[in-house]
């Protein structure tokens, strides 16, 4: 059976592995340690985290000094206030003097969950991959996450890493090795590419495991690296096969599926379908639940296939 | 030089600089220079030939429109030459509007968003206590930025976290673009707030080099607390038509009104 593990545990675990080795990694939390994950780290090392209390533009204000001081500031809270509440002070005390920050945000998407649209976020790839300076990076499961993270603190300037609430399989091998500004293929095809990002990569191999029955051969892309992205292996796909569908537990406004069609539409023409939140708010209810209910599910994966085809 | 005289070169190159200019804040600039001169000149643990030194006291202008004086400072304390203070807010120039850590040497915190640097202040602080360092962080927070949300819970978090290695000094010169601070949006009773906030106050005027200098040395004897130094300032300060006046917020003065200001600087040397 497959191992299920949600990312931001995966982060809260590498967080305490490299704050062993590293003793510039500081950890910052907006009183959400707990969800969070960082509380793993705020535990091994309590005199190198620093909660700022329910203040996110705090938060982030506080780790651009720590950086520049000298500092490896790592600043978590959930994605809808870590880039929504801070945006301005990420852009301007962080990414504009291009300091050394990771912003780790958990809690991205619909699989939030129960809590509802208010704590959903849908738009910060979108928010943060407008900025300057800034790498995004979106891991598919708890393996890529650990190695984002090793990624982040080895590049010396701002990184967003978004991370989910729930548990979701491993999909990679331990010996995987992620590289910034590279996508993955996953599984082979010429008939047509599914690019993924996040929890919707599993969803991507499960669709062309489907289309395979019926004959289709998809190719499957995982796409953690969201800035830069890989462009590369966006023409390719272009090029090879007979068109390019976009999953994301995001907005089609400005992720994943804008990223790729900007880079297909200046460098190869090609038909892109976006599939994401369709310019709306989530709401409560089981997150795998929403995630079907918002179209962001196996079959319309393979629905959205067969239109290109 | 004493004091008095370093303060008044730094204003004439604050009129000359926004005269260049033609845009920029004189008013917050000139209610700052005595502050930033005792900071420059007599507190503050420096080398400017080593800008980056790791055990520099540091110096964050979270009012960053007050990059006038930072500059007119930063040139008279020779971190880079006064004649790089001509091309101010220009195109391919160091001396951007709003200070900038990458371009300009000696800026320790890119600010000008209102409210920003005492977070980043309390950061620098923060990383100073991890490290056992000795060095000092002082930062510069306006009246009218008080009104921030940003400034109450980065005032909190330096409290909470005993940051008795940071220094904040109030530029609190009572006025704000749209007039007075007490008429846009009242910060007082401000010191009964910080106090209430955990921090250790001092009130001075903030245009005598004694007492900003004695309340540079109470702050560092203050242990366990962050210190607040609410400065009493005249914003506009030395040039008699721009001070008190709102107007001068963010104005650059024409040729004929620097000639006036720079002949007034004249003659204040010689009292």
């Amino acid at each position: 059976m497959t191992k299920m593990i949600a990312t931001r545990n995966a982060y809260g675990d590498t967080l305490k592995e490299l704050g062993e080795i590293n003793k510039d990694i500081v950890v910052l939390d907006a009183d959400l340690s707990g969800s969070t994950k960082t509380s793993v780290f705020a535990k091994a090392f309590p005199e190198r985290f620093i909660n700022v209390g329910i203040a996110e533009q705090n938060l982030m204000g506080t780790a651009a000094g720590l950086a520049a001081a000298g500092k490896i500031p790592f600043a978590s809270s959930f994605a809808m206030f870590a880039t929504g509440r801070a945006f301005e002070i990420i852009r301007n005390s962080i990414c504009y003097p291009k300091l050394n920050v990771k912003i780790a945000a958990t809690h991205a998407g619909l699989t939030v969950g129960e809590d509802g649209a208010t704590h959903q976020a849908l738009e910060d790839i979108s928010i943060m991959r407008s900025l300057p300076n800034i790498i995004v990076l979106s891991p598919a499961d708890a393996v890529e996450t650990r190695q984002c993270i090793m990624k982040a603190v080895e590049h010396n300037g701002p990184v967003y890493i978004r991370l989910g609430r729930a548990k979701v399989p491993v999909i990679f091998d331990h010996d995987y090795e992620f590289e910034i500004g590279k996508g993955v293929e996953l599984r082979a095809g010429t008939d047509i590419a599914i690019i993924g990002t996040g929890v919707m990569v599993e969803r991507a191999i499960l669709a062309s495991e489907k289309l395979a029955e019926e004959g289709i051969a998809a190719r499957v892309i995982n796409m953690a690296s969201i800035k830069p992205i890989d462009k590369d292996i966006i023409i390719k796909a272009a090029k090879e096969t007979k068109g390019i569908i976009t999953v994301e537990e995001h907005s089609i406004i400005g992720g994943l599926g804008s990223a790729v069609a900007e880079v297909v539409s200046e460098s190869h023409p090609a038909k892109v379908l976006r599939i994401g939140t369709m310019d709306t708010f989530g709401e409560s209810g089981d997150g795998f639940q929403l995630l079907e209910k918002y179209g962001l599910s196996v079959d319309n994966i393979v629905k959205k296939a067969k239109e290109i085809l | 030089m004493e004091l008095q005289q370093v303060a008044n070169e730094i204003r004439k190159s604050i009129i000359r600089m926004l005269e260049k200019s033609k845009s920029g804040h004189p008013g917050g600039s000139l209610s700052a220079v005595e502050i930033m001169t005792a900071l420059y000149f007599k507190e503050m643990n420096i080398d400017p030939s080593n800008p980056k030194w790791e055990e520099r006291d540091r110096f964050v202008l979270s009012k960053g429109h007050g990059t006038p004086v930072l500059y007119g400072t930063l040139a008279e304390r020779g971190f880079f030459p006064k004649k790089e203070l001509d091309s101010f807010r220009k195109i391919d120039s160091m001396l951007q509007g709003h200070p900038d850590m990458k371009y300009t040497p000696g800026v320790d915190m890119t600010t000008g968003s209102l409210g920003q640097g005492l977070a980043a202040a309390n950061g620098m602080a923060l990383a100073g206590k991890l490290d056992n360092k000795e060095y000092r962080v002082y930062a510069m927070i306006g009246d009218g930025e008080s009104q921030e949300g940003i400034i109450w819970e980065a005032l909190m978090l330096s409290a909470h976290y005993k940051l008795d290695n940071l220094t904040v000094f109030l530029d609190y010169n009572g006025l704000q673009i749209d007039g007075k601070v007490k008429d846009v949006m009242n910060i007082e009773p401000i010191d009964e707030k910080y106090r209430s906030f955990g921090w250790h106050i001092i009130k001075i005027d903030g245009h005598s080099f004694e007492e900003i200098s004695k309340a540079i040395e109470e702050a560092k004897k203050t242990k366990g607390k962050p210190t607040m130094i609410i400065a009493n300032t005249v914003k506009g300060k030395g040039i008699s038509y721009m001070e008190n006046q709102a107007g001068w917020h963010g104005k650059a003065p024409s040729p004929e009104e620097a000639k006036i200001a720079l002949e007034e600087l004249e003659v204040g040397k010689n009292d």
